[in-house]
């Protein structure tokens, strides 16, 4: 597929979710992100159910874009990286805004990965691009394929550069992955789709 | 993963639960509304088509709104919103009033309720507090006026009550017996459970302090809307309202009738009628 600039109005939403190993690969993708990005960005990690604060402050570190956690019912809009909020599952809803809930955990995980995948599949049909990186649990997987079953774009992080590679080969099992892409080629093809070019 | 169900067919259930038992759904958030039912014909390894009919059955109702509401609770959940409760809310409310009056609007299985309880006995104003919780769900409710939480979530909720900074321990207040946590009973004595429903309910009472916390992310915002009217004409002037730490007040139009309190807790208070 040639990028181009037709890329960012084709794409409603990236989509990244991210396990154990997925921290520093999750910053340096942010810290190569301009100011605002085209299309907005929904991050689904796993994260330490219990505490609220901290988490957001540590990504915003070095990130460019504003890292948001919605509350529920929260617009999608352009130009935002969203993360879903400890302890909740994020959805995506018809009407292009979020939802939150607490619904029993999934794949032992609240956020979890594949929740958020599926519903924003529901919404985004072909128009999304989901990406999955290094993780510990197979969360996520059936995520990717309901992404790729509606037409979506599906990018898992090389598992030979993960550091526990077992959330990316979960995906490569259960659905046929697009681009297999080491973290250096993920921002390239993110900044292609904004027309940037990106040195690592 | 889960069955992909149709929006004809989410349309033809909620159709006859209005219909047929007056239990309004059609404003249900649909991404969580829509794993709820995929979650119960797979439970049952039912059709669409079967459900329906089962639906017909009034004692499958009382399973279906079970299964289709969301329970998940803990005790002091966000121990920094019941700091906040305990350390402002209620000192400001006591300063005007000898009586107080607290409604948990979705109660679900009644750790919040406890938790208020204990936190009342720990401040020494138990006696001065009447609580009404009330739900939907009839079957959660009888569970949360047994005082009986699943042992394994103990762990969970003291760690929530240590943060909190209870004064006291939490096993004070229960007796493990096998796999339930028995809580002490008189923590319930000024509780009185009803069933009630925030979407077709009638507003039944006037109170000091309401907490409706995880219950309206069910709903879409139209729904959201409606429902915060009804809590709002169930405060009295200059009452409280305690929502989710993740829920707002920013999108409704009731916003302007309400103060925000304390923003990251997510406190309201009612200054117009
Ligand atoms: C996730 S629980 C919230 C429990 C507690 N407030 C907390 O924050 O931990 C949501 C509860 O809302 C109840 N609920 C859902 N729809 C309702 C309605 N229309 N009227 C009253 N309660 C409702 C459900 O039965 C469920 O017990």
């Amino acid at each position: 597929m040639s990028p181009g600039s037709s890329h960012s109005t084709r794409y409603k939403a990236i989509v990244i979710g991210g396990s154990a190993g997925s921290f520093q690969g999750i910053v340096k993708i942010l810290s190569a992100l301009p100011d605002s990005f085209p299309i907005p960005i929904i991050m689904c990690l796993h994260r330490l159910k219990h505490v609220r604060n901290g988490f957001v402050e540590a990504l915003s570190l070095k990130s460019v874009p504003e890292i948001i956690e919605p509350y529920d019912k929260q617009p999608i809009k352009k130009g935002k990286v969203y993360l879903a909020p400890a302890n909740y599952h994020l959805s995506v809803e018809l009407g292009n805004y979020f939802s939150l809930s607490t619904e029993e955990m999934v794949n032992n995980s609240r956020p979890a990965i594949d929740l958020t995948f599926h519903s924003s599949s529901y919404v985004f049909r072909d128009k999304m691009i989901g990406i999955l990186l290094s993780g510990a649990n197979r969360d996520g997987g059936l995520g990717m394929k309901s992404v790729k079953d509606k037409g979506g774009l599906t990018i898992v992080q090389d598992p030979a550069e993960c550091m526990i590679d077992t959330m990316p080969k979960a995906a490569i099992d259960l659905a046929e992955i697009d681009h297999i892409y080491s973290i250096d080629n993920i921002i390239s093809f993110l900044l292609k789709l904004n027309n940037i070019k990106y040195e690592s | 993963m889960m069955t992909e169900i149709d929006l004809a067919d989410i349309k033809r259930i909620t159709e006859l639960i209005k219909t047929r038992y007056n239990y309004d759904f059609t404003n249900y958030a649909l991404s969580s509304f829509k794993r709820r039912v995929s979650r119960i014909l797979e439970l049952n390894k039912l059709s669409v088509d079967r459900l329906i009919q089962k639906l017909e059955n009034p004692e499958f109702l009382e399973y279906f709104l079970n299964e289709i509401t969301v329970n998940v609770t803990e005790m002091f959940r966000d121990p920094s919103f019941w700091r906040a409760l305990r350390e402002k809310i209620l000192p400001q409310i006591m300063v005007n009033h000898k009586k107080i009056r607290i409604w948990h609007a979705g109660c679900s299985s009644g750790e919040e309720v406890i938790s208020m309880s204990i936190m009342l006995r720990e401040m020494e104003i138990e006696e001065d507090v009447q609580i009404i919780a009330t739900d939907l769900d009839t079957n959660i409710l009888k569970r949360a006026k047994e005082g009986r939480l699943p042992l394994k979530n103990m762990e969970l909720n003291e760690r929530n009550y240590v943060r909190y900074q209870g004064t006291g321990k939490l096993s004070d207040y229960y007796t493990p017996q096998k796999d339930i946590a028995i809580m002490d009973p008189t923590l319930l004595d000024n509780v009185s459970f009803r069933q009630h429903d925030l979407v077709r309910g009638e507003v039944f009472n006037k109170f000091d302090l309401v907490l409706c916390r995880n219950v309206m992310i069910y709903f879409n915002q139209h729904l959201q809307n409606e429902v915060l009217n009804k809590l709002h004409e169930s405060l009295f002037k200059y009452g409280y309202l305690a929502i989710g730490s993740k829920e707002s007040l920013i999108w409704c139009d009731i916003a302007g009738k309400f103060l925000v309190v304390n923003n990251e807790e997510k406190v309201y208070r009612k200054i117009k009628e």
